[in-house]
């Protein structure tokens, strides 16, 4: 039985990707969505990414480590990552599947994901 | 509200038991953290059955004991079944390429957890969460 994948649009604003995951991920279009982000992330030379989960209830170990894999492949291809819209259960729930994610920053809403980016790649530009 | 049993062995099968195991957990009063524990653990517990054993099935259920109310979810499979079970409740064991976090973090999101497992036979994991 063939399943649909489901794809998370990507949109740009400025140098940034941002990509707010708004269903229920299964397996394979988790894997799908973490492919498509590398490869955006390849074509368009972004600074920066947001993933927006403020619409997801659940992130199970599967997803975690599909989050943390993005963003330390992302750091190798020069691109920030930032985590925003965590839900409380989302967070509560990730530290006792004892999940850690190092190196994840993480910002209470989109808008202020946006300003850590800026932020975070002014400095970067700033020290070069 | 009456027990369900699903089929679990795909991809597709862990999300909608995660969603039937949430929805029967708020039905039956659960607070979203709650919900989310519950709905998490059904997901690695499930995962494990697609990982591991191919197919199986998941039952969830509304429970009693005394004056407590809560969720049961009972995880069983045919597939090879868990030699040392003692081993795979350790945090950062895995055979596969799960995290190793799989039993053991389920187990921690939830109140009671049991595993009985036969080589060859298959592997049943019961785990419940009370309201509060």
């Amino acid at each position: 039985m063939a399943t649909p994948l489901i794809r998370i649009p990507i949109l740009q604003i400025e140098d940034f990707l941002v990509a707010s995951i708004q269903v229920a991920l299964h397996d394979r279009s988790a894997v799908q969505f973490r492919d498509d982000l590398l490869q955006r992330i390849h074509e368009t030379k972004a600074k920066g990414l947001i993933i927006d989960l403020t619409a997801v209830d659940i992130v199970d170990s599967f997803i975690g480590r599909l989050i943390g894999d993005v963003a330390e492949m992302a750091a190798l291809m020069g691109t920030r990552v930032v985590v925003s819209g965590l839900q409380p259960a989302v967070a509560i729930t990730l530290t006792e599947l004892g999940l850690e994610l190092p190196g994840i920053i993480t910002a209470l809403n989109l808008e202020k994901g946006i300003s850590i980016l800026r932020r975070l790649t002014r400095e970067e530009e700033g020290e070069g | 509200m009456s027990e369900r049993t699903l089929l679990v062995r795909s991809d597709l099968d862990i999300v909608s038991a995660r969603v039937e195991g949430r929805d029967m957990a708020k039905a039956l009063g659960f607070g979203t953290i709650d919900q989310a524990r519950i709905a998490t653990a059904i997901s690695e517990l499930t995962r494990n059955i697609v990982l591991y054993a191919g197919e199986g099935t998941v039952t969830l259920r509304p429970i009693e004991r005394g004056s407590k109310k809560g969720i049961e979810v009972v995880c069983e499979d045919h597939g090879p079944g868990i030699e040392d079970v003692n081993l795979v409740m350790q945090d950062g064991y895995s055979t596969s390429r799960g995290l190793g976090m799989g039993l053991p973090g389920a187990k921690r999101l939830m109140d009671e957890f049991e595993i009985e497992s036969q080589v060859g036979k298959g592997t049943r994991v019961t785990a419940r969460k009370w309201l509060r």
